[in-house]
């Protein structure tokens, strides 16, 4: 039971984060198909505000205040009851509106299987895809250094 | 979802701007008159027993900077800190001294202020405010204020006070600069005690 | 006595719209987008979110673009923007060895484990301004290569595998790090708040003290451990669900800074660090943020303070630019009254001081 709820937690975290790196685009064409907006009731937001980020002394050692950022946070209720949250980077009312409309869908049992194939595959694989072509690009940018042998022996 | 997760998200502020503008606007009026009954309506509902008054208060004050301390009765209202933490952002304090607000449902916690954030000569801000829920406000022990915001003297009858109430604020009052200041509600109404407000029996 | 002097609406508001007819110049030429500025001025765009202490591209961008190109001016712009706002949450500290890298050299080790990359550096370019980009010539897409996941072990573990380094640095006693725009500062400070301090520290007066320790004003012997560009997720707790979740992701430039140290009764001799985190692509500032770094450490391994940089209550109430125009640029507000009042003692001396010679030279004259 207890792995269970870990289990369907760590669906719901890995979802909720492929939300908020998701293009609005696809987010918006998503629930075009999904919901409707009468079904959803906003219980907070959405609001922007800060969050403070964090680094550490040394790259690991103890915490220290690095500096804000600007994030976006909604909660909505689908009329089917669930209670949908989302904080994402940035100040896009509607992306993270959409986040938690979103998250509130994944909770539903019906819909949560189309929300990961619809959503969360394609939000994570076109983080993939960013992610190939940066690595690519810098590698492309590695040195190869070459030893020059001098003298014999 | 879970029981407390909907619980927490509701009961909020309807119009989150104009209602904490009004909450605020009384509790500055609260302050500025102490031993004056102001209504901080019924604007905020959190899981009973924490009263309106508490509520409203809670939800217009606390953010994620300043940490709540709940005495042991509220601290164990099933779905209380979900909603405090979903409303304000407002951490539980891990001890009495880190609170910037202290919510106490047994008034006899009231006895002993000095456990909470008394201030710094340099900062006496950096105190804590009390909020302490009563029976009610008005047909208990007649007391008699004096202090500033008050032109000669004002009264009060709040129900529900700890014997031994008197000595503990003017140990309070002794602190100034430092020293707490008390809000203490009823259902939608409150009535502040500033720390320079001094209390007698009439 | 204090004299309120009213007058000069007109003129501001006036000012006000040459300012913006200023701004604007040219209306047949077209006026910048964000987006160009967020794409085509990107590391004045990360200054400006470093320095403004908020990450915020397009922010950044419009308080460019609204002044006029003035770094300062912006940087104030988006400080005031914060203000506005309330405070959500505190992320998870960022895991800058999970970074997406972009660029990560080491001039310590030449065979580092995950290598060299470059990256887009201005290093080995011939800074000589191109004529033919005064145009818009075709750029060509960049060249890619084949890229196996890689660990990019840090230096610094690499060195403390051996025991030959000192570990990450500790926060304050509680854990939960101090906060410089919640709490005045009170010096002698702390580690963290000093490197928050730091990181939205102006990056001229960072980078002068900086040179100001190699020159030998608090010499302490730096190699670049490494540094490294990139990507990194940031992860928010949020108290509603119970668990961290991702909610987006930030570029940062970390450099680890590898100082030489002698050795103590306490300690046997080893390197000691210097550290610099720094929003978005800011290498120059993130070393500097580094150096000065150590050279506030020196009472932790008994080095004797004798240097500015090594002054803490000098550099970290300095370093500060809005903090520092502020106090600077006031000097052109009205000041008529301190004047006059400074004028009347000038001419009140002078009188004073040339009535004993009057008085002296008419009883000379009556003597004689």
């Amino acid at each position: 039971m207890e792995s269970e709820s870990a289990f369907a937690e760590e669906g719901r975290r890995r979802a909720m984060s492929a939300f908020a790196v998701a293009s609005p685009r696809l987010l918006s064409e998503a629930w075009g198909r999904f919901g409707d907006d009468a079904d959803v009731t906003p219980v907070r937001g959405p609001e922007i505000g800060l969050v403070m980020l964090r680094g550490r002394i040394g790259g690991g050692g103890g915490p220290f205040n690095l500096g804000e950022a600007s994030v976006t946070r909604a909660t909505v209720r689908l009329s089917s009851g669930e209670v949908g949250h989302a904080l994402v980077l940035g100040r896009d009312p509607q992306k993270a509106r959409l986040a938690a409309m979103f998250d509130a869908a994944w909770q539903r049992p019906d819909w949560r299987e189309r929300v990961e194939v619809e959503v969360v595959a394609p939000s994570l694989a076109a983080q993939e895809e960013a992610d190939r072509k940066l690595a690519e690009e810098t590698e492309a940018t590695r040195v190869d250094f070459f030893t020059m042998v001098r003298g014999e022996d | 979802m879970t029981h407390s997760e909907a619980v927490a998200t509701e009961g909020g502020f309807a119009d989150p701007v104009f209602d904490s503008q009004a909450v605020f606007a009384a509790i500055m009026d609260a302050f500025a008159r102490p031993g004056k009954i102001v209504d901080l309506g019924a604007r905020a509902t959190a899981p009973a027993p924490m009263p309106a008054a508490a509520a409203a208060f809670i939800a217009t004050l606390a953010d994620f900077d300043t940490p709540i301390w709940l005495d042991e009765g509220l601290g164990q209202v099933p779905g209380l800190v979900p909603w405090i933490s979903f409303h304000t952002g407002a951490p539980l304090a891990g001890k009495p001294d880190a609170a910037r607000f202290a919510v106490l449902s047994d008034a006899r916690e009231l006895l002993d202020l000095g456990r909470f954030a008394l201030g710094t000569p340099e900062y006496p801000d950096r105190s804590a405010t009390i909020i302490a829920v009563l029976e009610g406000l008005d047909g208990g022990e007649r007391l008699v204020l004096s202090g500033p915001g008050i032109e000669h003297e004002a009264f009060m009858e709040p129900r529900g006070l700890p014997s031994g109430f008197l000595a503990a604020v003017a140990r309070n009052n002794a602190l100034f600069p430092l020293g707490v200041d008390i809000l203490l509600v009823a259902g939608a109404k409150a009535l502040a005690l500033a720390r320079t407000t001094r209390i007698r029996s009439a | 006595m204090y004299i309120a002097v009213k007058g000069g609406e007109a003129a501001i508001r006036n000012a006000h719209r040459l300012l913006d007819d200023r701004r604007r110049s040219d209306r047949s030429v077209p006026a910048l987008t964000l987006d160009q500025i967020v794409g085509q001025m990107a590391l004045a765009v990360d200054r400006v979110m470093a320095e403004g202490s908020l990450y915020d591209q397009e922010l950044a961008a419009m308080a460019l673009r609204q002044a006029r190109g003035d770094m300062i001016e912006a940087i104030f712009l988006l400080r005031a923007y914060r203000t506005t706002l309330p405070r959500f949450a505190a992320a998870r500290p960022l895991d800058t060895f999970r970074m997406r890298i972009e660029r990560r050299i080491s001039a310590v080790y030449k065979d580092i484990p995950g290598g060299q990359l470059l990256g887009p550096t201005f290093d080995y370019t011939h800074r000589l301004i191109e004529p033919a980009m005064a145009d818009d010539p075709p750029v060509d897409e960049p060249m890619r290569r084949l890229s196996e996941a890689e660990n990019c072990p840090r230096v610094t573990d690499i060195l403390g595998a051996e025991g030959l380094i000192e570990a990450d640095g500790q926060a304050g006693s509680d854990g939960e790090p101090g906060d410089l725009t919640r709490d005045t500062l009170d010096f002698p400070i702390s580690r963290d708040v000093r490197l928050q301090a730091l990181a939205r520290g102006d990056e001229g007066f960072l980078l002068a003290l900086g040179y100001s320790t190699q020159r030998g004003y608090g010499r302490t012997h730096p190699f670049v451990g490494e540094i490294r560009i990139g990507l990194v997720d940031v992860e928010v707790e949020l108290p509603e669900v119970g668990f961290p979740v991702g909610i987006g992701r930030i570029r940062v430039t970390e450099c680890q800074m590898v100082n030489q140290f002698k050795g103590s009764a306490k300690e046997p001799p080893q390197f000691t660090r210097g550290y610099g985190l720094v929003f978005g692509q800011s290498e120059r500032k993130a070393m500097a943020m580094s150096l000065v770094d150590r050279a506030l450490r020196a009472d932790e391994f008994d080095e004797e303070r004798t240097a500015p940089a090594q002054d803490e209550e000098f550099v970290i109430s300095h370093s500060d630019n809005v903090q520092a125009t502020g106090f600077v640029e006031h000097l052109k507000l009205p000041h008529y009254v301190d004047f006059q009042a400074e004028l009347d003692l000038v001419r009140r001396m002078r009188r004073e001081q040339e009535r004993p010679r009057e008085e002296t030279e008419s009883v000379q004259e009556a003597a004689e």
